[in-house]
């Protein structure tokens, strides 16, 4: 569990997420925490209900059962923002005014922004790095760009909780990576909590505080991320095939009965070692075709049986022959 | 200068109502109608009659249906979230057409509501057909969670209601058939002044709802969760704004008849003149937008330099048909 001195700023009280009352719910006897300060990243299959729990937690859908309650010392009236996979329909809004959005629930039917509010908006402006896009309308954007707008909506909203459903869908890996350290930092620097439902495994493993893993029984596992990994829970729920949690890898089959001895060290040799095993040999220690990588030139050069070679390519070439 | 086009709205209006004014069948000099409008007497006493009584009505007319059309249209597309949307899509004129139908053509029918269908039965009998499809759209819009489903409720209200209009034109005479169709063809010149106060107060009460809904009609583009996100009551905005559509366009049908397109194409010509999708900007840009398109329109039916007068109606989908085509040509493009 979290350290005591942590605020928590949102509690579930034996909640059950569903749809309706007679139908069966998605999750139930939910009793989770938000504490200030932390990344959660909320984990677990496709179609398990992790979007519609994260609707709930926001409000935005009735609780079938229990309660949620949200950390009173705040006379905030909607004290969470959130990043949903809704489409915006209006292609033709600029950035800036997405941005405002954020400001809504402080503002009367007037809807004037005040200087403190632009000053908030800049603000998430500038953490989110999209200065340059402000004048672009929606339509303009990549996927990336506009996941950072939505985030930016999010931020001008002030809350102490941000929700968000799979920000990182569809992107590619340099947005994904940024997307996660920026949720990471505004988290623990703005004392935040930000809960994440995310497909991102090994992202999520890297950079949350928390992971709530959906369990077989409508339940939520709560845990830090080594401590889920290691007790076999991500095993369980993910019903991994051929990927070794543990180490981190695929599970290659040795497949070609060819065992070889590698000696080297550094990323040299890690590569060398996952080009080998990719290709289905099975690589040891101790004995076995000898490779040896020499790192005194650059680049390096593969030694196998007098022969050398500069690249993996070429001695790969060589062996599968 | 990309700021200030929406300036060129409220020229448009000025030029096009003095326009407006000074063309008819009957030929009136230009100086004699500053001379009327100033208060003066003119050379010909019938002038004066002709512009206060007809040409100023009509022109009157013109800006209130306009801005009340388009207004109307501008806040169904945001509740729809679609750009095809507009207070004729949701079922309201039909409903109006449907009740004034049974007026003029009921008799065929072997029902008699009224003997002498006065203009105001008319009005009375298409401002409760409005609401009454009003009334059934919102029983249904709290059952139906999304709005596209709503939208295909609004169609089928209309295509039963056209239906029934259609037996009923079937059975009944010609004369009593004539007398409808002249109404659907729409008309702007037959309000009195007491009338025109009716419509103007009409249009207030609209604008002023609309006005104060600027916060919920905003957030709605960006969906019903996020705008919930964001402190905005659903239900009750979705209400008003459907309130403040519906008395719009069933104040203008009730006095002039369905006029097609104007709610649906003013919007968009507007969106492309201002660039915001802000409704505080769009509101009062669209409903001088609705007034200066149908001031155009109603200069074109008078054919000027004859005395013939085309069904308003005509005009304004000669106009509204191209701007759909383009409406939907140009939302290929940018699909999100």
């Amino acid at each position: 569990m979290s350290a005591p001195e942590k605020k928590i700023l949102l509690e579930t009280k034996d909640l059950a997420v569903g749809y309706s009352t007679t139908q069966a719910p998605l999750f139930e006897n939910l009793n989770l925490q938000l504490c200030e300060g932390e990344l959660i990243c909320f984990m677990g299959p496709n179609g398990v209900g992790k979007s519609t729990l994260i609707r709930t937690l926001a409000g935005l859908q009735k609780a079938t059962r229990g309660a949620i309650r949200t950390d009173t010392t705040t006379d905030l009236q909607f004290p969470i923002a959130v990043v949903l996979t809704d489409k915006v329909s209006t292609p033709g809004m600029s950035v800036y005014e997405l941005i405002t959005f954020g400001r809504y629930p402080y503002l009367d039917w007037n809807i004037r922004l005040q200087e403190e509010d632009k000053r908030i908006i800049e603000e998430a402006i500038e953490q989110v790095h999209i200065q340059d896009i402000l004048q672009k309308k929606l339509y303009q954007l990549s996927d990336g760009q506009l996941q950072m707008v939505m985030i930016a909506r999010a931020l001008a909203q002030t809350t102490p909780i941000i929700l968000l459903d799979e920000p990182t869908a569809h992107l590619d890996l340099n947005n994904r990576v940024e997307i996660m350290r920026l949720l990471r930092n505004l988290a623990h620097k703005n004392k935040k909590a930000i809960l994440v439902a995310t497909h991102e495994l090994d992202l999520a493993l890297q950079t949350a505080d928390y992971i709530w893993l959906t369990g077989k029984e409508k339940n939520v596992i709560p845990g830090i991320p080594e401590d889920l990994v290691l007790n076999g829970s991500f095993d369980e729920i993910f019903q991994f095939k051929g990927f070794d949690l543990k180490t981190g890898k695929m599970m290659h089959e040795a497949h070609r009965n060819k065992v070889i001895h590698l000696i080297g060290d550094g990323f040299e040799y890690l590569w060398t070692k996952n080009a080998l095993e990719r290709n289905g040999f099975a690589v040891t220690s101790e004995n076995g075709i000898t490779i040896k990588i020499e790192r005194g030139t650059q680049p390096c050069v593969w030694v196998m049986n007098n022969q050398r070679y500069t690249s993996i390519q070429g001695l790969l070439k060589y062996l599968c022959d | 200068m990309h700021k200030n086009r929406w300036l060129l709205l409220p020229v448009l209006l000025v030029v096009l109502f003095g326009l407006n004014l000074s063309l008819g069948s009957v030929r009136i000099p230009f100086r004699e109608i500053i001379t009327i409008l100033m208060g003066g007497e003119s050379s010909q006493s019938i002038w004066n009659d002709i512009v206060w009584n007809f040409r100023m009505t009509k022109a009157l007319t013109c800006v209130l249906a306009g801005g009340a059309l388009a207004l109307s249209g501008l806040q169904m597309q945001t509740l729809f979230r679609n750009a095809l949307a507009g207070p004729d899509v949701l079922g309201l004129s039909s409903g109006a057409s449907l009740a004034v139908s049974l007026i003029f053509m009921s008799q065929a029918a072997g029902l008699r509501f009224l003997s002498t269908p006065s203009p105001w039965t008319v009005a009375i009998a298409a401002t409760l057909g409005c609401t009454g499809v009003f009334l059934i759209m919102l029983a249904i819009s709290k059952k139906l969670l999304d709005n596209v489903s709503l939208l295909i409720v609004g169609l089928m209200i209309g295509a039963g209601t056209s239906s029934i209009v259609s037996v009923l034109q079937y059975i009944s005479r010609a004369e009593e058939m004539q007398t409808y169709l002249i109404w659907t063809f729409g008309s702007l010149g037959g309000l009195n002044w007491t009338e025109l106060m009716v419509l103007a107060v009409v249009l207030f009460i609209g604008a002023i709802i609309a006005i104060r809904l600027v916060k919920p009609l905003n957030a709605w583009m960006l969906g019903d969760n996020y705008a919930r996100s964001i402190g905005v009551n659903i239900k009750r905005s979705r209400f008003w704004i459907i309130f403040s559509a519906s008395i719009l366009t069933g104040g203008v049908t009730a006095f002039c008849g369905p006029i097609a397109f104007v709610g649906l194409a003013v919007p968009h010509l507007v969106k492309f003149l201002v660039q915001t999708t802000n409704h505080k900007v769009l509101i009062p840009t669209v409903m001088i937008g609705g007034a200066v398109l149908m001031l155009f329109c109603d200069i074109l039916s008078q054919l000027p330099g004859s005395t013939q007068m085309l069904p308003i109606n005509a005009i304004t989908a000669l106009i509204g048909a191209p701007v759909v085509i383009w409406v939907i040509v140009r939302h290929s493009r940018i699909r999100i």
